[in-house]
């Protein structure tokens, strides 16, 4: 019975009931597009920046992450890459030998990052054959290099020249080679770009002396959004031979920007629902008003405070309900289209995301918890505005609320 | 021996107690109603009719004295307890109709069966036979907003019978009606009162009701200047 009062005493003030809802349903509706957009610019963020280099996990040899010498590298043995790669979860596996040299050509010389890579497995983790600009990709067991082109710049080279690298074995002795640079690579990021030099796996390993050591294998997850269980996985078959790192631990830069950002979201969308509250509290003190002297006969012919009260917070719940509901609909288009077709960046701000090889679009995100936690957060706020009116019901002067 | 449904003993109420001019709305009124009566409470504006039938009614409480409804006395009940009365034993009608205005005739008359915790069965029964008393059978699925005054009036009748209370106050229910209306609520009520001996007691200014009443009680300035009885 309270219900079906409730659900029409919405209905009495069919206008305020309306205005009450399009409030509600367009504060969702924001606040919907705005966590899906953050988040899809976020995931989009990761993607980019995983997809540069770093992986979502890697796996180091103990003790390497604190002290990056060839000393700490990971014996890659055939059977420890064949237990990696069937711990469920596990998509790709891309085994680095990463190490500093000096690169000489004619008079230049210039500090760089050596990484010995498997080509095949490092592209299907990283994508790198996208960044080639010219020249060959790396073929495996190749005897060339390829060079990042901001250092092919400073260093005057360009494909088909020869390249002198100097560094250090991994016992202390000169490690030294010719190479033949077979393709230029462009990274996004201005620190890349100027460092890095790629050779194949085998003949790193050979001019560095490591054996079958390598420093790191990167990981990719087949379910992107699972990588921290799967590094957990990892960590936990492989605890005495190796540390195994996420990219949040090895960019807490940038985890530390995206929670920054999340806080100002948490800012934006509580002015959001405080303007709610507003017009949820608005439209029961105006029902208070209008309905005094009603609640006053209620009580008057017997009906209990209690029972009374609840139905106030019925009503209240109901039409936040029913806005929050109209915002999921209109909302849920307008995100999917977002994704299916992302805001493109313009401008400096485009040239900007290319230039640090970033794709210059802002996509949203279909995700069912946004819109659930949304739906939550008007329905917890409309049941906590409706404990004024239920308290006013609750000290109502029954005599003057008829008089009223 | 007849049957006395309503005693009022010394019952006063003073307004503002505290204040330098307290106002005393009751003064000291002694009533006695017995089943089957018909009484009309009448008096000038602010002579505290409507002060006296809140009191009688337990819409609010004495400052002093008694009032025994079927044998119990409700000023000393707890505020929940004496909402739980009046839904048995007390029927109000109010000047304004005061229906549930989204709640169509028949609910409206059910409404107080529901808090009562009655039947479908009962409900349903006791509806129809009240909308055959009020003659407005054919209105049971009408909302207050579809009814005229008098109709309204006569629902809110039909709603202040539903719990089969022990009598029937009713705060000036003529005064927003016209002549027709009023004499055929009038006519509806005292053949209530007849027929299925319903307590009738109504506060009024109205001397077409005056007129029709079996026991005229005169209240000024809160006391009981006459009682015809």
């Amino acid at each position: 019975m309270l219900f079906r009062l409730a659900w029409r005493n919405l209905w009495r003030n069919k206008n305020r009931t309306f205005i009450t809802m399009a409030s509600i349903s367009s504060a969702v509706l924001l606040s919907v597009t705005l966590v899906s957009l953050q988040r899809g610019i976020f995931d989009n963020l990761i993607r980019n920046v995983v997809s540069f280099y770093t992986g979502y996990v890697q796996v180091h040899g103990k003790g390497y992450w604190k002290d990056q010498t060839l000393e700490n590298c990971l014996p890659l043995t055939d059977s420890l890459l064949r237990s990696v790669q069937n711990i469920p979860g596990v998509a790709g596996v891309a085994p680095r030998l990463e190490a500093f040299s000096l690169a000489s050509y004619g008079e230049a010389t210039k500090g760089c990052m050596v990484v010995g890579i498997d080509p095949e497995s490092e592209n299907g983790v990283t994508h790198l054959k996208d960044k080639l600009i010219s020249g060959d990709y790396l073929a495996r067991g190749g005897s060339g290099l390829m060079v990042a082109e901001g250092l092919a710049n400073t260093m005057g080279v360009r494909t088909g020249d020869t390249l002198v690298l100097l560094g250090q074995s991994m016992y202390g002795s000169t490690a030294a080679g010719k190479f033949v640079i077979t393709g230029i690579l462009r990274f996004g990021a201005p620190d890349l770009n100027q460092r890095l030099i790629y050779l194949d796996i085998g003949v790193a390993r050979l001019m560095f002396d490591t054996g079958e050591g390598v420093t790191s294998l990167v990981v990719s997850p087949a379910n992107e959004s699972e990588f921290r269980a799967l590094a957990a996985r990892l960590q936990s078959s492989l605890t005495d031979v190796a540390d195994v790192m996420t990219w949040e631990e090895k960019m807490p830069d940038i985890v530390q920007h995206i929670e920054t950002d999340t806080a100002s979201m948490y800012i934006i969308s509580g002015v959001l629902y405080l303007l709610i509250s507003f017009g949820i509290f608005s439209t029961l003190l105006m029902m208070l008003a209008e309905r005094r002297r009603e609640f006053g006969m209620l009580v008057a012919l017997g009906m209990k405070r209690g029972i009374l009260a609840r139905l106030a917070v019925i009503e209240s719940v109901l039409v936040a309900f029913l806005g929050a509901i109209t915002g999921i609909l209109i909302s849920f288009p307008v995100v999917w289209y977002l994704e299916k077709h992302p805001i493109k960046a313009w401008g400096a701000l485009r040239e900007t995301f290319e230039r640090l090889g970033f794709e210059a679009i802002f996509p949203t995100v279909l995700q069912a918890d946004i819109f659930i936690s949304q739906t939550a957060i008007v329905l917890t706020l409309a049941l906590i505005l409706a404990v004024y009116p239920a308290w006013h019901i609750l000290r109502l002067n029954t005599v003057q609320a008829i008089r009223s | 021996m007849e049957k006395v449904v309503l005693d009022a003993h010394n019952v006063s109420k003073t307004y503002n107690e505290e204040s330098a001019v307290p106002v005393q709305a009751v003064n000291n009124v002694h009533l006695h109603i017995t089943e089957g009566e018909f009484t009309a409470l009448v008096g000038p504006s602010g002579s505290g009719k409507t002060t006296l039938l809140n009191l009688l009614g337990g819409l609010d409480r004495p400052t002093s004295g008694q009032i025994i409804v079927g044998g119990v006395d409700i000023t000393g009940l707890k505020e929940n307890e004496l909402i739980n009365f009046r839904l048995h034993n007390i029927g109000f009608v109010f000047q304004s109709f005061n229906l549930i205005p989204v709640l169509t005739a028949r609910e409206n008359i059910e409404f107080i069966m529901l808090l009562q915790g009655a039947s479908k069965t009962d409900r349903e029964k006791r509806v129809n036979e009240l909308l055959n008393a009020i003659g407005m059978p054919d209105k049971a699925d009408a909302r207050p907003g579809e009814l005229s005054g008098g109709q309204q009036q006569r629902v809110a009748v039909a709603r202040a019978l539903a719990s089969k209370p022990k009598f029937i106050l009713a705060d000036e229910p003529t005064a927003n009606l016209d002549s027709a209306s009023a004499n055929n609520l009038l006519d509806m009520m005292i053949r209530l009162n007849q027929e299925e001996n319903i307590t009738f007691l109504f506060s009024t200014h109205d001397q077409r009701v005056i007129d029709r009443a079996r026991r005229v009680v005169r209240l000024v300035d809160g006391k009981i200047s006459e009682d015809s009885q």
